[in-house]
């Protein structure tokens, strides 16, 4: 799960680590008080103006506007608030902003980049660091790799003071600010795994000319299997950021991700919901959505997912790929029987079943008399979907 | 072997099924149940009890995911040789912790998310369908457990078999990985070539297609899941996730190919792939 800049800053505050003074505005009206309040405890007129979206490259998209004064700020957060805001991480169909954040300004020495995140090949968190602060990550790591320093944390002890040490110095920080970015350095490791965050990018780290070290802008990812035990960062989810098709998936617990393709696919299991949507690219096809029943599913879920398949518009064919494993093909059947029973099928539907039940699941989709291709396998299923989404075959 | 969670739902449902397989399910743990009988199957309060009255070597565990991680180090530290880990959804820090807590214990992990291991005709330990299966000489070895399925099923249709079916799972930090498996295989007379099923994300790909070219005789077919997953999506595995330009399918299908490994070029052809070397 992915949380807005302002509250991944408050939890870092709570955290103790040093950011910028800011507040967010919900909403038109809070932002004058916002814009004094920050002026105030800053004692200067300098404010940022901060579109809060779930992706990145906001400032290049003109998301980020650093202005001086109440009427300036007005101005700024009219032209960013509630407009589209396009970034190469939204598509050209940009993200609408609903969220500002109103920060104090900051005199800045230096940017740095931070990161912390669980390194699968050596299933160790990892906290990395490179003196191009500001920059994508990826950009540097493919450019000048030996630019970016890296510690790997070994779990009974957390991140070492000294391999917090060795960071900062590396970076070439002195003085105040080596103590300072150790110090957020080793905070910032017990906040991200107290909080069970899967990645928490600092980009940039700043570093003021009187040596403090701020954190200027955050990204936190958290370990959904671990939000049970975070309700209050659960409670930060903001769905006004997400496909609400994919919220409706997510409450009848399917996982679904929606695609560009107009192939409507229902697959148990994740690897094999992946193929596919590879196996409908293959004879030339483009799968409309991800979407995993799962190993369990009930009539009621299957129910509910070929409800979700058939509002999509743009589906002009849909494929069910189910391999019975604890998963039976007749509950899968009946599923897809039930919910064609009650919202019809305006699009040719494929079904391929395989494994438990599969006689039983075969026999209760030709008994309900409903126009349903058959196919042996996930080839021929593919293909026959394929081509009645293109307007051919029968 | 004992079952960790044999009360619950999984647990009970998929340890009469091994039984039926064949296995040797000797009892089960469920602390707070220790000394009932649970449909034959005598239940044990801790691991270590369980091991002390029946002698198990192997653990397959069912327990809900906060207790997951919990629930591998127990097995470890009563003595537990091969623990299978089928729960999906451990938070990852916790896997963090017991894998740098398993470092050094005579054990062998598999999972956690994953479907198990099943050597035909001999013993199942996870939940796959027993019947797609049967002996034979092809080795598979898979992060994705529906996708197992398709290719052990291709691949007893063909008339040919499976010396043992490991799902290694969907998470990023796990116990055994493809090399570790690739290494038994190699090592197994029973298996005359090897199925790997890969998926976008990591670099476990990349390493195996290394081990191969280094240290195998015996051939190797492969598949990676996930060539039109969209980066920065999650696609169900915890692990399957393109992040950073890094863990695309076209790049670990480029690393197996250059390591002289035939690729199954659809799904629907692991079985037939696979066939091609020993026929």
């Amino acid at each position: 799960m992915k949380i807005h800049e302002y509250q991944a800053k408050q939890l870092l505050g709570n955290h103790g680590l040093p950011v910028p003074f800011g507040i967010p505005v919900l909403s038109p009206d809070g932002l004058e008080r916002a814009v004094e309040q920050v002026m105030q405890e800053s004692q200067a007129d300098t404010v940022v103006v901060k579109a809060q979206i779930h992706a990145g490259g906001r400032g290049k998209g003109g998301g980020v506007k650093v202005v001086k004064g109440l009427e300036a700020a007005r101005q700024a957060a009219s032209q960013i608030l509630g407009k589209l805001l396009v970034t190469h991480q939204t598509g050209p169909e940009g993200r609408l902003v609903r969220r500002l954040l109103i920060e104090q300004g900051v005199s800045i020495a230096r940017e740095l980049y931070l990161g912390v995140l669980v390194d699968r090949a050596s299933s160790r968190v990892i906290v990395m660091t490179s003196a191009a602060g500001g920059m994508e990550i990826e950009e540097v790591a493919a450019r000048t790799p030996e630019a970016i320093l890296k510690e790997y944390v070994d779990p009974a002890l957390g991140l070492a003071l000294f391999q917090a040490r060795r960071l900062s110095y590396a970076l070439g920080l002195g003085g105040t600010a080596a103590r300072n970015a150790t110090a957020f350095l080793h905070k910032l490791y017990h906040a991200f795994v107290a909080l069970d965050a899967s990645l928490v990018e600092v980009n940039p780290l700043v570093v003021t000319s009187e040596g403090h070290v701020l954190a200027l802008d955050c990204k936190m990812t958290f370990d959904d299997n671990a939000l049970d035990r975070h309700p209050e960062v659960a409670a930060l989810r903001d769905l006004d950021e997400e496909d609400p098709i994919e919220i409706e998936a997510r409450a009848h617990d399917l996982n679904f991700i929606k695609l560009d393709g107009n192939i409507g696919c229902m697959v148990n299991g994740a690897g094999l919901a992946m193929a596919t949507m590879d196996i409908i690219k293959h004879f030339g096809g483009s799968p409309a959505n991800f979407l995993d029943v799962g190993g369990g599913a009930s009539k009621e879920k299957v129910t509910a997912a070929f409800k979700i398949l058939t509002a999509d518009p743009a589906v002009r064919a849909i494929f069910v790929n189910i391999f019975g494993g604890i998963m039976k093909c007749d509950i899968i059947a009946g599923g897809v029987v039930a919910a064609v029973a009650e919202i019809g099928l305006r699009v040719p539907l494929v079904v391929r079943l395989a494994g438990t039940n599969v006689e039983l699941g075969a026999k209760i989709l030709a008994e309900s008399g409903l126009p349903i291709a058959t196919a042996s396998d996930m080839a021929e299923g593919a293909r026959k979907a394929v081509e009645l989404a293109a307007g051919k075959g029968n | 072997m004992i079952v960790q969670g044999l009360t619950g739902a999984a647990g009970t449902f998929h340890a009469k099924q091994m039984r039926e397989y064949g296995t040797p399910v000797l009892g089960g743990v469920t602390p707070g149940k220790g000394g009932a009988v649970h449909e034959g199957f005598p239940v044990f309060d801790t691991v270590a009890q369980a091991v002390a009255k029946t002698g198990a070597n192997t653990s397959v565990i069912f327990v809900p995911p906060p207790g997951g991680a919990d629930a591998i180090l127990e097995a470890a530290y009563a003595g537990i040789e091969l623990i299978v880990c089928i729960t999906e959804g451990i938070p990852v820090l916790d896997m963090v912790r017991a894998k740098r807590a398993l470092a050094g214990l005579p054990c062998r992990l598999v999972g956690p998310n994953c479907p198990g291991v099943i050597t035909p005709g001999a013993a199942k330990l996870g939940i796959m369908p027993g019947y797609i299966h049967q002996p034979g000489a092809i080795g598979i070895v898979s992060r994705s457990g529906t996708l197992t399925y398709e290719a052990a099923f291709q691949i007893t249709q063909l008339g040919l078999g499976q010396s043992t079916a490991v799902g290694i799972g969907g998470d990023p930090v796990k116990g055994m990985d493809f090399i570790d498996c690739l290494a038994l295989f190699e090592a197994d007379p029973q298996t005359k070539a090897v199925l790997l099923i890969g998926e976008i994300g990591g670099t476990s790909e990349e390493e195996a297609a290394a081990f191969i070219k280094a240290e195998m005789k015996k051939p190797v077919a492969a598949f990676v899941a996930g060539l039109t997953a969209p980066p920065g999506r999650r696609m169900g595995h915890a692990g399957a996730i393109v992040s950073g330009g890094k863990g695309l399918a076209a790049d670990k299908i480029a690393a197996l190919r250059a390591a002289g490994i035939a690729i199954a070029p659809t799904p629907a052809d692991l079985g037939k792939t696979v066939a091609e070397l020993i026929t």
